[in-house]
Parts: structure tokens; sequence; C-alpha cells
């Protein structure tokens, strides 16, 4: 009994090492173990996957689009949408773009992922608003449009339902935009140079360079989204890109004039604006281009160089005469606005003030604001001033809303046009600055 | 002359339009509560209440103020006699060096004014202006809890 048991102990112990060799056989032989014990081999950290890889490409391609900044809520979670866009059409909330299966893109393909970045419509069918800039990424290749894809089902899946969009009667027919898309969506995918590999290694030829930043301008970066003027029915007008325009109660300026600056900007000013928000020779990023240049502070040098040397390739050369004063200053709203400034803006901005001296903030002279023909931004930045935020680092200014009337405010703007600019005095009186409260201007 | 109300009592000054609100409570009328601390709007130790709105006085000129009242922490209330938000201050102990507190205290009470039961994050957003270098501020944002009306 003992003897036949001890066989039968055997026979079992037999069977199970030939049915663990046989396991393990399959196993060693199986594809993955071969590709993965390979690569241990011959390298070590092993190199990123194709995966991880994408997940990069796909990241860096998202602060260059600034996914984050419309899809994400004041103070929500990143890309779970309900931020509120305010257009001349009524008010769309941003949708959830995180893998949620039920409130997010979760249960989304890439097939379906695409068809809304190159055709504007959602997994059901249903028209997206061109308020999500497809019309620009749908010049974007199929490999970026799979890396963003890849990123964004990497974040966290978070539960969250947009509110429901206001907007003006018809528009909340979706199959409207169908007609719209049919004028005003030419789809396309642009040349992109980066393929070729130079880029990346600071060797790019400057020919390189421009169809870079043209593919990324036109396209993930959507510039022309809030900086060309629109027709009446949304659109960017064609033939006029960068004309400039108005945005959340904001003045987008022309992106073409950039050589009409008191101080002409120059490739350094420009990828300096992009990376950080400051230009020293222009000014900071405010109102809505401050959250774009925040989410370009994590796109790669390589990217900001070649949207900056597009941008410069899109100037058209400044006046060759200087424009005199041709307006006469209202001397007593001068007067004014010269006491108001002396004691809320002097202590930053008057001539020798340490904050004009340090940390690479240009005096008023060269402000952008202060030297466009519309005084939109200089009211909206006594206004609203730039508004500290939590977590980020960054140009902070004090709004003056609360604290002076429309009166005051326009003397003071008169005042820092008269004192600091070369340009045409502005005419300004109360009724401006009213207009200006009364628009909505959530940066 | 020109004449500036202040926590009810009109004054006449005669000084430069262009002096801010600050030195004309402090140097000429004697109401020590506000405080000069950066001078650039960014600390908010000055704060007081002008018409119904928190501002930083050392960024106000004293002819801009106009008609608007102005209010300070002394007219709110006194040490024998403090008001529901400086006894809710008292009571939470949040004042260390004490130097941001009647910023702190005007910048709440024109809160609490407009909003009586206002949420946490309507607190803090609002208080941002304010800053205590002591980092007294989760006592701050205790006490006005404890002052605003119930919901």
């Amino acid at each position: 009994m003992k003897k036949r048991s001890i066989g039968l102990a055997a026979r079992l112990c037999a069977l199970s090492c030939a049915a663990f060799v046989a396991v393990m056989f399959c196993w060693f032989a199986h594809p993955r173990f071969v590709a993965t014990a390979g690569a241990a081999e011959t390298s070590l950290p092993s190199p990123p996957t194709e995966a991880t890889a994408t997940l990069k490409h796909g990241a860096e391609l998202a602060v260059i689009g600034d996914c984050a900044v419309c899809h994400t809520a004041n103070r929500g979670a990143p890309f779970a949408g309900g931020r509120p866009l305010d257009t001349p059409f009524g008010t769309i909330y941003s949708t959830n773009i995180t893998p949620d299966r039920q409130t997010g893109i979760g249960a989304w393909s890439l097939d379906d992922f695409t068809n809304s970045m190159r055709n504007g419509i959602a997994r059901d069918g249903h028209h997206l608003y061109p308020a999500f800039p497809y019309p620009h990424f749908t010049h974007m290749t199929d490999a970026d449009i799979a890396a963003i894809y890849a990123y964004l089902m990497s974040r966290d899946a978070v539960q969250a339902t947009a509110p429901a969009n206001h907007l003006i009667f018809p528009l909340g027919f979706r199959p409207l935009v169908a007609v719209w898309n049919l004028f005003f969506l030419h789809p396309g995918v642009e040349p992109d140079s980066e393929a070729s590999a130079t880029i990346s290694t600071g060797t790019a030829s400057t020919e390189a360079q421009l169809i870079r930043g043209k593919y990324l301008i036109d396209g993930p970066a959507h510039c022309a989204a809030c900086h060309a003027p629109m027709n009446l029915l949304g659109a960017e007008k064609s033939g006029d890109a960068f004309g400039g325009n108005v945005i959340e109660g904001w003045e987008a300026p022309a992106l073409t004039t950039l050589l009409h600056a008191p101080e002409p900007w120059t490739h350094d000013q420009l990828v300096a604006y992009l990376h950080t928000g400051l230009a020293d020779q222009h000014g900071a990023a405010a109102g809505p281009m401050r959250p774009v240049t925040q989410s370009l502070a994590n796109a790669s040098d390589a990217d900001i160089d070649a949207m900056a040397t597009y941008l410069l390739s899109l100037q058209t050369q400044a006046a060759t005469t200087s424009q005199a004063k041709t307006a006469a200053a209202d001397i007593a709203q001068i007067h004014n606005g010269s006491m108001l400034f002396t004691s809320a803006c002097a202590s930053c901005h008057a001539t020798h003030a340490p904050m004009t001296t340090f940390g690479g903030r240009p005096s008023l002279a060269l402000s952008t604001a202060v030297n466009a023909q519309n005084p939109r931004d200089t009211l909206r930045l006594i206004l609203n001033g730039i508004p500290a935020e939590r977590g980020t680092r960054g140009a902070f200014m004090p709004g003056f809303a609360d604290t002076f009337s429309n009166a005051q405010i326009a003397d003071l703007a008169a005042f820092v046009r008269a004192s600091f600019s070369s340009q045409t005095a502005w005419t300004l009186d109360e009724a401006d600055v009213e207009k200006l409260r009364k628009e909505t201007s959530e940066p | 002359m020109m004449t500036l109300v202040v926590n009810g009592v009109p004054h006449q000054l005669d000084i430069d339009p262009s002096t801010p609100l600050l030195y004309a409570l402090r140097n000429q009328l004697g109401l020590h509560g506000a405080k000069y601390g950066c001078g650039l709007g960014q600390c908010g130790a000055c704060t007081v209440i002008v018409g119904d709105q928190p501002v930083f006085s050392c960024l106000l000129a004293v002819a801009a103020v106009g008609t608007r009242a102005v209010r300070t922490i002394e007219g709110l209330g006194s040490a024998e006699n403090p008001s529901k938000l400086q006894q809710a201050f008292i009571d939470k102990q949040a004042a260390q060096c004490g130097y941001c507190i009647a910023g702190m205290v005007m910048r709440a009470q024109a809160l609490l004014e407009r909003v009586p039961s206002p949420t946490d994050e309507q607190i803090r957003t609002h208080m941002e202006p304010n800053l205590c270098r002591c980092g007294t501020h989760t006592r701050i944002l205790a006490a006005i809890r404890d002052a605003r009306q119930p919901a």
C-alpha cells in the first residue's frame, strides 16, 4: 500500500514536471517573451517602447493644442470639460474628454476620435460646434491625431457632464453645422517636416522649420481661431488668417504686424513670449492668451522655435513714415489721469520704479496694449488686471474695476496713451468703459 | 480743500489730490488700522471699503474717492464692542503678528455684506488678494466661516 502510494506520487510528480516543462517551453517560445528578453539583453535601461513614445508625442501635441485650457472648468479636473466659452452665438460648454465611458470619450475608438478631429462629428453622429477647432485639427496627420488619442486615453477618467449650451435660435439645431461645414471646413492634411527628424536635433534648416511651424500653427495650435477676423457666421475670414479679432472681451492682436511694434518683434522675443508668457520688449500675456502661454511652457524648444520662425515669415513691412499724433488729447482728462496714475500705477510703472528695472518687465512705452490702435486691451488690463492664479507663477497686476469709476478708467487710459506712446491719442469716455464692463471677459 | 467721508463722518482735507487714501487716513485722520504693506496692491494690508467694494487704499488717490463713503476697521467695532466678524477673528485666534488683520477683516466684511452666506470656495476666491506672512490663513478662513449666516 505504501509502495503503491509512493508510485502514485512519483507518477503525479513526473506528470506535473512534464506539464511544467511543456508550459515553460510554450512560454519561452512565445514571441512576446522572445521580444522582451531580446530587448532586455541589448540595452539597460530599456528604451521607451513605441507606446510610451506615442504618449509623450501626444502630450506635446496636447499642450500645443491647449486641449486642457478649454476642456477644463475653473478649478475642475483636467480634461473633464465644463468651461463656458462665450461666443457671439451664445455660450458653449466644453465637453469631457477624459476616458470615462459614460460621460467622456472612453467608449470612443480611434476612428471615432479621428472623425471628430477631422470632420467635427461625435461618436453618436451629432455635429460638434466649431468652437471646437476641428477646422484646424483637420489639417493634422493621422499619426498626430492617434498620438493625442493615446495620450487622452491614458488620463484619469473623470465622471462629469457639461452643462447644456445656451445658443441663440436656431443654432441649437445641430444639423445646421453640416451646412456650415460645406462652406468653412476645408479638409486636407498639411505637410509636416517633423518626420525628417532634423528638427529635434537642432539642425533644422529654416525651410524645415517653416514647414513645421506652419503645420503647428495652422493645425494643432489653431492660432487663427482667435487671431483671425470672423465673418458673420463665425468662420475665419479666408485670406486674412492672422488679421486680429476680439475674443472673450480682449483684442487678439494681428499677428502680421509684429514689425510695427515700438521694438519690432524678434525671433528671441517670440520664443520668450510663447514659452514664458513674458517678452521683455513687449509685455506679459494677459486675458485668454495667458493660459495659452502657460500650456506652451511645456512645449518643446524645437516646436516653439519653429512656430516663432513661421510667425516672423508672415510679417508685413512696417510703415516707413512714423505716425505723428494727429488727435489732440483732452487736457483735463490727461490731468486727471496723471493724478490717478501717480497713486495707482507709478509704484510699478513709473520710469524708474523697481518693477521696471528688474525681472524683465518692459516700460509701458513698449507695451503692445498701450501702443495698439484700439484701447480695448489697455482698458481690459486696468479693469481686470492680470490675476494671480493658485499654483502658478508669472506676471501679476491688480485689477481696478472695483476701485475706479468708468470715467476715471477712461482718464487713466488716455493719460497712459498720451504719456507713453507715440501713437495717435485715444478718444475715450466713460461709455467706452461701461461697454467693456458689460461684456463677459472670463479668460 | 476736499471732503472725505470716513466711517460716516465728513472731514475737510487740504492735501495733494494724488496722495494715496491710506496716507490721508493714517496721517491726516489718525486712523492707524489700515497698514502700509507693499504699496503695490499685492498684499492687501491697506484694504478698506470704499462705496461697497474692498480697495487697496495705498493705490487710490484721495481725490479719486469722490463722494463714495470710506469705511475702515475703526468704523466696524471697538475692542470693547467688536463686530460679529471681529469677534469671530478673536474666537478663532486668527491674528499672529496682526499686521494684515485690519485688511483681512475689511475685505471679508465687504463679502459678507454682499453675500451673507458665502461658500468656502467663494470665501477663498474673495480673500485671495490679501496675504498673511505669518501664515494664519486657515484660521482667518475659519473666522470668516464662523461669521457667515447659516445658509
